[in-house]
């Protein structure tokens, strides 16, 4: 995979479109045309954040048809390791970002007898691109969005205006609740299920969905998990002969990353993957922070996802 | 030896929760049940099965599953048509499961692609012959209960030697001319796929 093909983007212009959620939209430096996505992609923003190399995961919210510009969503997260709260109080018109090529881990199949989305407050954005290109192709869609209050949901008024009768909206506030249950019993044969929003709703669903008898290949989902934090430890990567900090608020890929040592990865929230890394030694505690290892893979203490995971002890050896 | 495109049948694995439970069942397939499942099983109360003896004789003890809903099909193509209206009205919280033939299996699953639902989601368990269903490459004929290679096509009496490749779409598995070089030439066929 070549996501690590980065490119430089000017942020154009900023937006506040809902209390905590600020909209940017990027174009490229070189004024060369965007790289091309379908819906559901996400890209990596990469910032130096007080001396710290940060690299988070967005998804892509703008017209896959506009090539000049690419937009996105960022929920400030206070009290977080960094990165959201960088983007909305530094990060200003006119700056400049590195992000990655598109990826795409939860792409739509428009051909789909019906599609069902599912979305919690910030986890919106990719349905946004699904839902202009099924409408346009004539893809049959619905979504249920659910809210915190009015003032805290981004887009549900322009996406209730766009699709009238395919938006169903729940704002918490106003102490309105979608029963997933009852959405998901009677669901027709074909349809598919995608989630995006936090992760406690996403188990939530998908307990339901699979206690219902939904097969496990019409459940897809997008989870952007920032990396917890957590004490500061010390890493040695075996491969590459480096010894590393990874600080407080800091995930371990990020400092691997920062010591210049080229590591895999693609969603970069514990899901995909693509990062799984093998631990020759430790002495100590991983805290397994993904949702992609087994539970028998976790007791074993022989893997480890950098993009989440973190360690309490000494003597952590990967190899990298 | 395993065929890398050939479907992979991992066996009936009756404890995955549904609201409904769909069988389809060919011949000696309807074993892939009766050996599983266990007269008490509260599932029965939410299956319907769907039997194509074909000439077995498995009618009585399906019966004695008292399962909520019990079709014995004529024939094969009989059942999958009442599959299809099943699953035209069928939602998510369904389980689909097929046992028998590897051509009937197939014809399960494409019937079942029409709806929606991809073949990894249907539980699947191979039971009786091996005969291979076979296209002619050249003719485009099918040939039915192939046990032997290379054998004549019933279409265009070409010699066929019959290649490890099991097209799910077309259900069927290739058969290529054996003697295109030397057509005086007839390689001993040799049985294969009882
Ligand atoms: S990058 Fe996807 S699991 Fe780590």
């Amino acid at each position: 995979m070549t996501v690590h093909t980065e490119m430089s983007v000017t942020v154009t212009d900023i937006e506040l479109v809902a209390d905590a959620i600020k909209q940017f939209t990027l174009e490229r430096v070189d004024g060369q045309p965007m790289p091309a996505f379908a819906p559901g992609a996400h890209i990596v923003v990469s910032m130096m954040d007080a001396g710290r190399l940060r690299r988070n995961p967005y998804s892509l919210m703008s017209s896959p048809r506009d090539p000049w510009n690419f937009r996105i969503s960022v929920l400030r997260v206070e009290r977080s390791r960094g990165g959201s709260v960088f983007m909305h109080d530094v990060i200003a018109v006119g700056d400049t970002l590195t992000i990655s090529q598109p990826v795409n881990l939860f792409p739509v199949d428009i051909l789909a007898r019906r599609n069902l989305f599912i979305a919690g407050g910030v986890g919106i954005t990719p349905f946004i691109p699904m839902m202009e290109v099924l409408n346009e192709k004539g893809g049959v869609f619905e979504l249920y969005y659910s809210i915190r209050s009015r003032s805290h949901g981004a887009f549900w008024s322009e996406m209730s205006a766009l699709y009238p009768n395919r938006v169903k909206i729940a704002v918490g506030a106003e102490g309105y609740r979608f029963d997933y249950h009852e959405l998901l019993i009677n669901q027709p044969l074909g349809t598919h299920l995608y989630v995006c929003g936090p992760k406690l709703m996403l188990e939530h669903i998908f307990n339901i969905a699979r206690d219902l008898g939904w097969a496990q290949e019409n459940l897809h989902f997008e989870l952007f998990l920032a990396p917890p934090s957590g004490s500061p430890f010390t890493a040695k990567l075996a491969s590459s002969g480096k010894e590393i900090v990874v600080a407080e608020h800091q995930s371990l890929l990020e400092s691997v990353e920062e010591a210049g040592v080229d590591a895999p990865f693609l969603c970069r929230a514990g899901a995909c993957g693509q990062c799984e890394t093998r631990v020759l030694a430790s002495d100590g505690e991983i805290i397994h922070n993904d949702i992609f290892l087994t539970d028998e893979e976790r007791k074993s203490g022989t893997k480890i996802m950098p993009c989440v995971s973190r360690f309490v002890g000494v003597g952590l050896t990967i190899e990298l | 030896m395993a065929i890398k495109s050939r479907p992979i049948y991992n066996g009936f694995d009756l404890e995955m929760p549904a609201q409904r439970h769909i069988f389809v069942l060919e011949g000696e397939g309807a074993l892939a049940l009766l050996e599983k499942v266990n007269p008490s099983h509260p599932m029965l109360g939410q299956s319907e099965i769907l039997y194509s003896p074909v000439g077995s004789s498995h009618e009585q003890a399906i019966v004695k599953l008292n399962a909520a809903n019990f079709f014995t099909a004529p024939s094969s193509e009989i059942l999958l048509n009442r599959f299809a209206a099943i699953l035209s009205t069928a939602t998510m919280s369904t389980r689909l499961y097929a046992a028998g033939t590897e051509g009937f299996i197939g014809a399960a699953v494409n019937v079942a692609a029409r709806y929606g639902v991809k073949s990894a989601s249907i539980v699947k368990e191979h039971r009786g012959s091996l005969r291979r269903r076979v296209q002619c490459v050249h003719c485009k004929g099918f040939n039915s209960d192939i046990t032997a290679s290379p054998f004549h096509c019933e279409h265009c009496k070409l010699y066929l030697f019959v290649r490890d490749h099991f097209s799910t779409r077309l259900n069927a598995f290739q058969g290529v001319c054996v003697n295109a070089e030397e057509p005086h030439l007839f390689p001993e066929p040799v049985e294969l796929y009882q």
